[in-house]
């Protein structure tokens, strides 16, 4: 996806190439750039693509939000634009208007729970969710005795255990106890907390592959630029084929996670065939956040390695959203499991399913 | 950006689906009536001219092609479906493929007519089969230090010299191969090369077989001493060669075939661990098959963008980089896994049977049809590094 073709993204591209230039954020250590980036997105209504209108989103399609994602992570956009997009998502999936202001979704990680109990208040814990500490209020998905809710809590009802992913972004630890939510609904048929699961591993592996986009075409540019053995550095060989495997892997990844957007986007139902995307999408896109990144550090050297420059934004970005919504170790267990259980003979029909 | 590197999710039409159960029944038939075994890519008879005759009569063979000359007119997304169904099922393909996918494209494009009518529809048929003349004892990866002579004589050309490692030479039919016409010139050292259609089994030709190191014997040394060829054998622009080799190298490295050679372990280890697999095995079997996954959906972007008239060179050369590092990869994963896989395991003896002759096949996967080295190249000049 070099060049956007639709409008949500043209707008967002511009928004960010005004307000979110990765050398200017890098330069100003007060974060005073949010602010404003946040302001323009939610005067676009971006964060609320997938939030329809009668519940006062601005009801982009699916397709439409997922290439937004991607040109998001092109720009490793440090605000909650993902998280309050999946958070008003999630609340529309039981008819629940969303609210103004930044919001995120928990539990984050497959391992989490959170309870709903007969008083109708919720209580658990949930690790690593991403930008809590900011967020004025909480799309939760929760398990009762009559299956699973969708809920919106007020943030400040929480106690937040404040910490950062390896990308420095916020990744808290959020604690629910008998937390009376401000909306309550049940979810509807089907709909589970690995539907979650997968919906954000999606957008995160999308986030992956607009960074190491941007990693390649920074790596790039810097080899045709710096000098060492009294030429260009990318006119030696090691470095070419460096490169082209950072290709190779910007390129899995971009296959990998558009692909899986695009089966959601047009599926009926979480089948295993959407599993199978969504899944294969996190996966392969955390290895490819791996050894796509280490190759762009390779070929930076020295200089990648500093603060000053903005490779890092793009590069530990990209390694800590393999943690969030399920890692690809978690993934790779859960498919192999599905495949197996499927039985040989129906593995090459399942990955010759589109 | 300075790479638009781009691959569209792209979704094989209703029609493709169609046709899929069509090459299934077909191929389970085949199967049933004893033609090939699908548990056994290292059987020793891979010349299978009936099987080839009962393809072409399905019309899948130069099923892209133009109906005057035998084809179906059907897409390119067919023609994939197609292919990776015959893959996977290890259907004995060798005397067929090269020309449906490249030889029968190449004459299409620089054949005479009186050519393309008496060659593409026995192609379409089934009943002939194809080489590729491209390497030389000397010349390889570095295709245009090719040395072979065609020297200019009554009513044609006489050819002397030597290609090598040439598939299928020993039951082709015929060979599309290039000859030097011209000595390279100081500004362009690819100048000087023709392609021509050689008919094989006909004096002044040798095919000398060479042993691989699977034990099969696939490719061969062909020796030509004074052999003829007339001059509406000529393919394309005399000593204009390299102009014409590089745009069919889209179709010739994106395939499924360029993934899928040594899958067939993954489905045996799969059979093998069973429904309930311990974590080592499922976290194993997930990996690749997320990898697996990627890889197809790249390759059928890549499909989908030639049958929309694009010419993706460098994205088929990422499809061919990464996927035959990957199958080449394939057979020791799943290796290590099956180290743990019980005993008792019905299908052991076939797994390790498979994973015996996928290892030895492995290290060839990186060399054919362009050497990963030489991938690498062309995607680093696709990146704007040369």
């Amino acid at each position: 996806m070099a060049e956007s073709d639709n409008i949500v993204v043209e707008t967002a591209e511009k928004i960010f190439a005004d307000l979110a230039d990765p050398q200017t954020i890098n330069n100003d250590r007060k974060g005073s750039w949010q602010a404003p980036l946040w302001q323009a997105l939610s005067e676009a209504g971006l964060p609320l693509s997938w939030v329809p209108d009668d519940l006062g989103g601005s009801g982009a399609s699916l397709a439409d939000g997922f290439a937004l994602l991607n040109a998001a992570g092109r720009f490793a956009v440090a605000v909650p634009l993902a998280e309050t997009m999946l958070a008003g998502w999630l609340l529309a999936q039981a008819r629940i208007a969303s609210p103004e202001g930044e919001m995120t979704v928990l539990p984050g990680s497959p391992k989490d729970r959170v309870a709903l109990d007969a008083d109708g208040a919720l209580s658990g814990r949930a690790r690593g969710v991403p930008f809590a500490k900011t967020a004025k209020h909480f799309a939760v998905l929760a398990h009762g005795k009559d299956g699973v809710s969708i809920a919106l809590v007020d943030a400040t009802k929480a106690r937040i255990e404040a910490g950062l992913n390896v990308g420095y972004d916020h990744s808290d630890t959020v604690t629910l106890d008998k937390v009376q939510p401000v909306t309550l609904k049940p979810a509807p048929k089907g709909f589970d907390q690995t539907t979650l699961m997968l919906m954000g591993g999606v957008a995160r592996s999308l986030q992956i592959a607009g960074a190491l986009e941007s990693m390649l075409d920074i790596s790039v540019r810097y080899s045709n630029e710096r000098v060492a053995f009294e030429k260009k550095i990318s006119k030696f060989q090691a470095v070419q084929h460096n490169l082209a495997r950072l290709a190779g892997e910007s390129a899995a990844a971009l296959a990998a996670a558009t692909s899986a957007a695009d089966a959601i986007a047009n599926a009926k139902a979480f089948d295993d065939e959407v599993y199978l995307e969504a899944a294969s999408a996190k996966i392969r896109c955390a290895e490819a956040a791996e050894k796509g990144g280490g190759i762009a550090h390779q070929v930076h050297g020295a200089i990648g390695f500093t603060m000053e420059h903005i490779l890092h934004r793009y590069s530990l970005r990209a390694l800590a959203w393999r943690d969030d919504f399920g890692s690809e170790s978690h993934w790779a267990v859960e498919l192999g499991k599905l495949v197996a259980n499927r039985g040989a003979d129906e593995l090459w029909p399942l990955v010759a399913s589109r | 950006m300075t790479a638009a590197l781009r691959f569209d999710p792209i979704r094989l039409p209703e029609k493709c689906e169609q046709l899929r159960k069509e090459v299934r029944a077909f191929l389970a038939e085949e199967i049933a009536a004893g033609t090939f075994d699908p548990h056994k890519p290292n059987r020793e008879d891979t010349d299978a001219p009936e099987f080839s005759r009962r393809v072409g009569a399905k019309g899948w063979l130069g099923m892209t092609w133009p109906k005057k000359y035998g084809g179906q007119e059907r897409s390119f997304l067919e023609r994939y479906v197609v292919t990776e169904e015959m893959r996977v099922a290890n259907a004995p393909t060798r005397r067929f493929f090269v020309a449906d996918r490249q030889s029968g494209p190449v004459l299409l494009k620089y054949a005479p007519e009186h050519i393309k009518m008496d060659i593409l529809p026995r192609i379409c048929r089934g009943e002939i089969c194809f080489a590729i003349g491209m390497s030389e004892p000397n010349s390889g990866s570095d295709l245009f230090a090719a040395k072979t002579r065609a020297t200019r004589t009554d009513g044609g050309y006489l050819i002397n010299g030597t290609k090598i490692w040439t598939s299928s030479a020993h039951i082709a039919d015929y060979m599309i191969a290039i000859f030097r016409t011209s000595p390279p010139t100081k500004e362009n050292r690819r100048h000087g090369l023709t392609q021509f259609l050689v008919k094989m089994k006909q004096p002044g030709i040798k095919v000398n077989p060479i042993g691989q190191i699977t034990g099969q014997y696939e490719f061969n040394e062909v020796v030509f001493t004074d052999h003829f060829i007339p001059d509406d054998h000529v393919l394309g622009e005399v000593d204009g060669a390299w102009k014409q080799a590089t745009s069919e190298l889209a179709y010739e490295r994106s395939g499924p075939e360029r993934f899928l050679e040594t899958y067939y372990v993954l489905t045996e280890l799969v059979r093998a661990v069973g429904p309930n697999p311990d974590t080592r095995s499922a976290e194993g079997i997930g990996r690749l098959v997320a990898q697996l996954h990627t890889m197809r959906r790249m390759s059928v972007s890549v499909a989908g963008m030639l049958e929309a008239g694009k010419e993706p060179v460098v994205e088929a050369s990422i499809v061919k980089d990464i996927g035959t590092v990957w199958e080449q990869q394939l057979p020791h994963r799943v290796r290590d896994l099956a180290a743990f896989v019980e005993e008792t395991a019905s299908n052991r003896e076939t797994l390790e049977r498979q994973l015996d002759f996928a290892i030895k096949t492995a290290p060839k996967l990186t060399i054919q049809g362009g050497t990963t080295e030489v991938l690498r190249g062309i995607i680093a000049r696709g990146l704007g590094l040369r």
